[in-house]
């Protein structure tokens, strides 16, 4: 397993190189280091000079990609890409274009995004899979079709209008809950009403794809030599039909674990929870290439890291997956 | 079930008893401290004064740190007050040689005007460690490496503080820092035109800067002397600039010209403190009413009262005057100030409305289409607070900023440019047609008022009714102006040689085009509504949308026909928006971002402005001013749009909350009643469990059929 997965990171690295090289020539498509200064300074009283002290304190100054005025081994590491991408690799972020330290932010932010996400994930993988194990104790029957139904109305709506519902009710009308905010001495205050409606929102979703799952496995022999040797419907379902249907449901599942980390873009925004989501989007709105290239870096790292840990959870679901 | 039932009204009748509501989303407050909450929607991204400029950022930095000027509180037209000087700034004449010149001098013979600040003596900086010195009288904690420093990772690691009194240097070591490349300060270039020597200034540290192994490291900017900056004395320093500009006074109101000390500067260059945000920009040292206590703009700024703080009192007023109750107090009134991150509108109203941010808004009245309709309604009088407001005894506070939005035609254009009286005509023509009043009612919910000229209300120049309405585009009838029908634009638009909107050489009908950026442009129902402006006489209006870096791109060259601009003034001064009509201020002339969009050129309105732009405000001054706003009228550069006049509201605890256009030091003039509140937040925020029970009984009433219908299932037999 280790040989599999010393393989596995050396080809994450030119994966990685591949992304750093596509989000940098999207963002420079659209944003010249010339219209990040800009962005920076304001519109008010600026003059060349400023833009070009702009760029030259933050490494701009440079060509993009091959500096033609160098020779050697400098036409290419004296140039903006080299400058910022490869230090991505040793996870120095450098500081973001208003001056802060980008490591500290990553940091600072991360647990907000954890304390919604990963309750937000367990709560809602528990949900769903109670949820779809129920409607097929029931499947064939009118209760079946009827929570099919339900299923897919709750994913045909709108993530923020499960927001904007959720925030009108309980926190508006009902005064139950802080409509938004985060205060790291009592964050469950504030992260009720988002887990809520997280899940919630998530239901439709996850229930109908496990619901599929489970059923097919339910048609199988294994399942009818159980019912005939007098397993209940509880016991089946949990002791037999779930852990079969692992492997669809961990290829799904592991892979968003470490994302986690990465916080959720819409609900942070919503709630005001200052976890990295939130943090991703202000970067971008505000054209600062540094947080934009840290954060894509980072996602893909660990979006490399799930794939890894679905391959190896395969081995632990299915003693028969060997990986080589 | 029936049990649940029978406790039911029990459990309701209950929540009418809570001792604290659920839904605060505020931090608890220490027993007799006097918070204020509020809110702020962009993240600061410089707290430093040589670098802040934008408005939001001012709802901190202007709270933190003391220029020499202020505005006072009450007055209206804006008066300069002194804030940290004696007494108004000396100005004195000098020729080119030096020699003082009287105060009656001609203007041309003025070479330069040598302004002379002497500072109140005893004024404390807030405790901070840069100041913090051992028994040797050695700063604790100016250190030459990174290994010295490296268990502070934040500033309130450091146990020790100290202050220092206020003193002339201060000054002058700030105005320094802005000719610091390194600073990135955005009225560098600005300074460079008027205080003398200013550029060699920037020249001779970015020399001694390119010779430096790290060029960040500190310099010691104390090292560096030029013409225009002079420290007399201890609490006495001058400051000379090029010629003649009344207007410079404004500047020393401003955030730019305020004191930094060396001994912070150099602490804040310690080696490795950059690394952990220990910055200037992320910790400001000030003299001010409050210091940043706690800096994370991901989610919450605190700012606590200075125990330092001068004496400053509230403005003397007359017992007539509301404001009575607070004349002469000491200010401030509050302990702390809380300010949370809200970037989505509704929260943020939902949390005033619930009584948990004492105002709507700081530099936003965050009245939008969202809660329009909860806050206003129309009544017999106009606009009013609907009854659920005025049973909160909601405060309405308007706010007229020195503002203007407008439309601007690019008059190098070959289409609507050009100064001939037919080009003058389309624009004229247009200007009727493109009704902004309809636009602010429509899409602005009503807060905003028509302009007639370039010159917002509150400023000289600006003139109220008959006197002040633009008889280019109106008419005066039953003392109000009355837009001019649209058959006279259309008659206008005859004359400039396109009858019915078509051109009357081809006969092709005129498409007119309007750059904007793409998020300006996510609006369909103000294109639409854009659209029908024109169609009114027959035009054709296309709109070329393109990214904002483009659009400004577009702007800058000159490759615009009309577009959309807006102005927010740094002084209240005619000249800070006549400017924008000067004609060497042209953004295509000098392929820059300049101030003159439109690239509006006429030689009588440059001439005009370069006498008042020298001028005292007087009524020779006014005068001119009237004749350039004329001239601006007929050539019709800018179809005027409006000026914003947001309505700010203010919990009924909150007192002193009028609000100024210019200055944003008003932190220290808000009064809370913390009694009134606590009352009111208990009122507003009973919680309502009626729901979850439901919700419960709901969850119940599915699963016990389902339980029993599997039970059933188990025992059913083949």
């Amino acid at each position: 397993m280790l040989s599999y997965i010393i393989r596995r990171t050396l080809y994450a690295i030119p994966i990685l190189i591949g992304v750093n090289i596509l989000t940098f020539v999207l963002f420079f498509v659209i944003n010249s280091p010339d219209d990040m200064a800009r962005a920076h300074l304001g519109d008010k009283y600026i003059t060349e000079e400023d833009i070009d002290n702009w760029k030259i304190q933050k490494g701009y100054d440079k060509p993009l990609f091959i500096n033609s005025s160098e020779s050697g081994f400098d036409k290419f590491s004296e140039t903006i890409f080299f400058n910022n991408s490869l230090k991505l690799f040793v996870f120095d972020f450098g500081q973001a274009d208003d001056g802060r330290n980008i490591t500290a932010d990553i940091k600072q932010r991360m647990w907000p995004s954890l304390a919604f996400a990963l309750p937000n994930f367990i709560v809602g993988l528990v949900i769903n899979i109670c949820v779809a194990l129920l409607v097929i104790m029931f499947r064939g029957t009118k209760l079946d079709q009827t929570a099919v139904a339900i299923f897919v109305s709750l994913l045909s709506i709108s993530y923020l209008f499960y927001i904007i519902v959720g925030q009108y009710f309980f926190a508006k009308t009902w005064k139950l809950v802080p409509i938004s905010g985060y205060l790291p001495s009592e964050p469950w205050k504030f992260l009720i009403l988002p887990i809520l409606i997280g899940v919630i929102s998530g239901i439709g979703q996850g229930a109908r794809l496990y619901r599929t799952f489970f059923l097919e496995e339910a048609g199988k022999d294994y399942a009818r030599t159980a019912r005939a040797k007098g397993v209940t419907e509880i016991q089946l379902l949990f002791k037999h039909i779930l852990p079969n249907a692992l492997i669809p449901i961990l290829t799904g599942v592991v892979v968003v674990i470490p994302i986690l980390f990465m916080g959720a873009l819409v609900m942070e925004s919503f709630f005001g929870i200052p976890g990295l989501g939130s943090y991703m989007l202000d970067a971008i709105r505000s054209q600062d290439f540094a947080i934009v290239r840290s954060m894509v870096f980072i996602g893909s790292v660990l979006y490399i890291i799930g794939l890894i840990l679905t391959d190896i959870s395969y081995t632990w679901a299915d003693p028969r997956v060997r990986l080589s | 079930m029936r049990r649940i039932l029978a406790i039911l009204p029990i459990i309701i009748s209950t929540t009418g008893c809570i001792d604290k509501p659920w839904n605060n989303p505020n931090p608890t407050a220490k027993a007799g401290e006097i918070v204020y909450y509020s809110s702020f929607s962009l993240r600061p991204k410089h707290l430093d004064p040589a670098r802040s400029y934008s408005t939001d950022e001012g709802l901190f930095v202007d709270q933190i740190y003391e220029p020499p000027l202020q505005y006072h509180y009450l007055k209206r037209p804006y008066e300069l007050i002194p804030l940290t000087l004696e007494s108004m700034p000396r100005e004195t004449y000098l020729d080119a040689n030096g020699k003082v010149l009287p105060s009656t001098a001609a203007t041309d013979s003025i070479a330069y005007t040598r302004y002379t600040l002497t500072l109140k003596k005893g004024i404390q900086y807030q405790p901070h460690p840069a100041f913090a010195k051992n028994e040797d009288g050695q700063y604790l904690y100016h250190f030459d490496s990174e290994h010295e420093g490296r268990q502070y990772t934040t500033l309130y690691d450091f146990e020790e503080t100290g202050t220092k009194q206020l003193t002339a240097r201060d000054y002058v070591y700030q105005i320094k820092r802005m000719a610091d490349p390194k600073n990135l300060s955005p009225i560098k270039s600005l300074l460079e035109t008027y205080i003398v020597e200013f550029s060699d200034l920037n020249k001779q540290i970015k020399f001694s800067r390119e010779n430096l192994k790290d060029k960040n490291s500190w310099i010691d900017l104390e090292d560096f002397n030029i013409a225009g900056l002079n420290i007399v004395n201890d609490y006495t320093y001058e400051i000379t600039i090029n010629g003649l500009y009344p207007q410079f006074k404004y500047w020393l109101a401003m955030r730019f010209f305020s004191p930094l000390p060396k001994e912070a500067d150099r602490f804040y260059h310690n080696p490795g403190f950059k690394k952990k945000n220990i910055s200037l920009d992320w910790y400001p040292v000030g003299t001010a009413a409050f210091m940043l206590t706690k800096n994370d703009p991901n989610s919450e700024m605190v700012l606590e009262r200075n125990p330092n703080f001068h004496e400053e009192r509230f403005p003397s007023v007359s017992e007539s005057s509301k404001f009575y109750r607070f004349s002469e107090k000491k200010l401030p009134f509050i302990d702390k100030a809380i300010f949370r991150l809200e970037k989505e509108a509704l929260p943020l109203f939902t949390k005033f409305s619930q009584g948990y941010y004492d105002r709507s808004g700081e530099t936003h009245a965050n009245i939008g289409s969202h809660s329009f309709d909860q806050v206003f309604s129309f009544g017999a009088d106009g606009i009013e607070l609907t009854p659920d407001m005025q049973e909160k005894n909601i405060q309405l506070e308007q706010d007229e900023k020195p503002a203007i939005y407008y439309t601007g035609f690019n008059m190098l254009d070959p289409v609507v440019g050009g100064y001939d009286e037919k080009s003058r005509k389309l624009r004229q023509a247009i200007s009727i047609a493109y009704n902004d009043q309809e636009y602010v009612d429509i899409f602005a919910n009503g807060q905003g008022k028509e302009a007639h000229s370039p010159i917002p209300p509150g400023i000289p120049g600006y003139q109220e009714g008959v006197k002040g309405y633009n008889p280019i585009v109106f008419d005066w009838e039953q003392d109000r102006p009355i837009r001019k029908s649209i058959d006279y634009a259309k008659e206008l638009l005859a004359k400039a040689g396109y009858p019915n909107g078509r051109d009357e050489k081809t006969g092709k009908p005129l498409v007119l085009y309007i750059d904007m950026s793409a998020s300006s442009s996510s609006s369909t129902p103000i294109l639409d509504w854009k659209r029908k402006q024109f169609e009114k006489i027959g035009i054709q209006l296309e709109f070329r949308i393109t990214d904002y870096n483009r659009f400004k791109e577009k702007v800058r060259q000159g490759n615009t026909q009309i577009f959309s601009w807006g102005w927010l003034a740094d002084y209240p001064d005619p000249e800070n928006f006549l400017f924008l009509l000067y004609g060497p201020n042209s953004s295509a002339k000098c392929a820059c971002d300049s101030v003159n969009n439109t690239n509006y050129d006429n030689p009588e309105f440059n001439a005009l402005y370069e006498k008042i732009k020298v001028m005292e405000n007087s009524p020779k001054r006014l005068k001119l001013i009237e004749k350039m706003v004329e001239i601006s009228r007929i050539d019709a550069p800018w179809i005027f749009g409006y000026t914003p006049q947001e309505f700010y509201l203010n919990n009924q605890w909150v007192s002193n909350n009028k609000r100024h256009g210019v200055a944003g030091n008003l932190l220290k003039y808000t009064h809370i009643d913390p009694e009134i509140r606590e009352k009111n937040q208990m009122k507003y925020n009973q919680p309502n469990i009626a729901p979850l029970i439901a919700g419960t009984g709901l969850f119940f009433a599915l699963i016990i059929p389902a339980a029993t219908a599997y039970r059933r299932r188990q025992k059913e037999t083949i």
